[in-house]
């Protein structure tokens, strides 16, 4: 059960981070902080379907971490949903053609080191 | 008497602008998650109910004070988050903000008692080491 909903965990944030991203860069830099441009913002994004796709997983990824909170600890729950930051990772070159330099490469995957061994 | 601004005076500058406000977003997204998930992992234990299949019971644990904090903070990191991605590449975004796992475990430690092991700080200063590295490249690579 636990692994299970890891698994949920961790397929939906991919997936919701990646069409997250996608739609963001889409939108273009936000610069307008005023309340008169978060509005017009929030009304440019709530049309985009890729980010409502996104906002759906992102809920999905949600309510199973909150189901897996009450089976395990804090401490183990955050850490083993990270094994989404090397596959992020690899992901954001393919799919967002994004440039992973060495030193980016050499960063992530110390991340998800130190990560491994917080959830033990 | 003004002159105008030269371009590679204005691309410094934006440039300049885009670190300052990736570093702000980068603090709000990572307090707002590691306190967002304390607040909700404390008030699901403290609510003692239990989270079945049905959203109903997800729907009455929100209404938990604490829960419901852990919820608003967690919608203020999903807005923040999304801001930040608006400028900065997925690549660099989520190893940057992974200073909220070490967070959350200290917080973890300090308010549940959970234990945090020899290991466990070896994990932390691997998290820190990798955070300096991506922080070094450039935060958006894509047009």
């Amino acid at each position: 059960m636990t692994w299970l909903l890891v698994a949920l965990v961790v397929g939906c944030t991919v997936l919701g981070d990646l069409l997250q991203s996608l739609e963001m860069k889409r939108h273009g830099e936000i610069r307008d902080f005023a309340p008169s441009g978060i509005r017009r913002h929030i009304a440019a994004l709530a049309s985009r379907k890729f980010l409502i796709l996104a906002v759906c997983f992102m809920a999905v990824s949600f309510f199973a971490f909150m189901k897996l909170v009450t089976v395990a600890d804090l401490s183990f729950a955050v850490p083993a949903t990270a094994a989404s930051v090397v596959l992020e990772t690899i992901l954001a070159k393919i799919v967002l053609k994004e440039r992973v330099t060495g030193m980016r490469w050499a960063g992530a995957c110390l991340v998800a080191f130190g990560v491994a061994l917080l959830a033990q | 008497m003004f002159r105008p601004v030269s371009a590679p005076d204005r691309s410094m500058d934006s440039a300049e602008r885009i670190r300052l406000k990736t570093r702000i977003f980068t603090v709000i997204v990572v307090l707002s998650n590691a306190l967002g998930n304390l607040f909700l992992t404390l008030g699901l234990k403290r609510w003692g109910g239990e989270l079945a299949l049905s959203p109903f019971s997800y729907v009455r644990a929100i209404f938990h004070p604490l829960v419901g904090l852990g919820v608003l903070l967690l919608v203020l990191w999903l807005l923040s988050r999304m801001t930040l991605l608006s400028w900065a590449d997925l690549s660099y975004v989520l190893p940057v903000t992974a200073v909220g796992y070490v967070l959350s475990a200290l917080f973890g430690h300090w308010f549940l008692d959970e234990q945090i092991t020899t290991q466990r700080w070896a994990g932390t200063l691997l998290i820190v080491a990798g955070i300096a590295l991506v922080g070094r490249t450039a935060v958006r690579t894509t047009e």
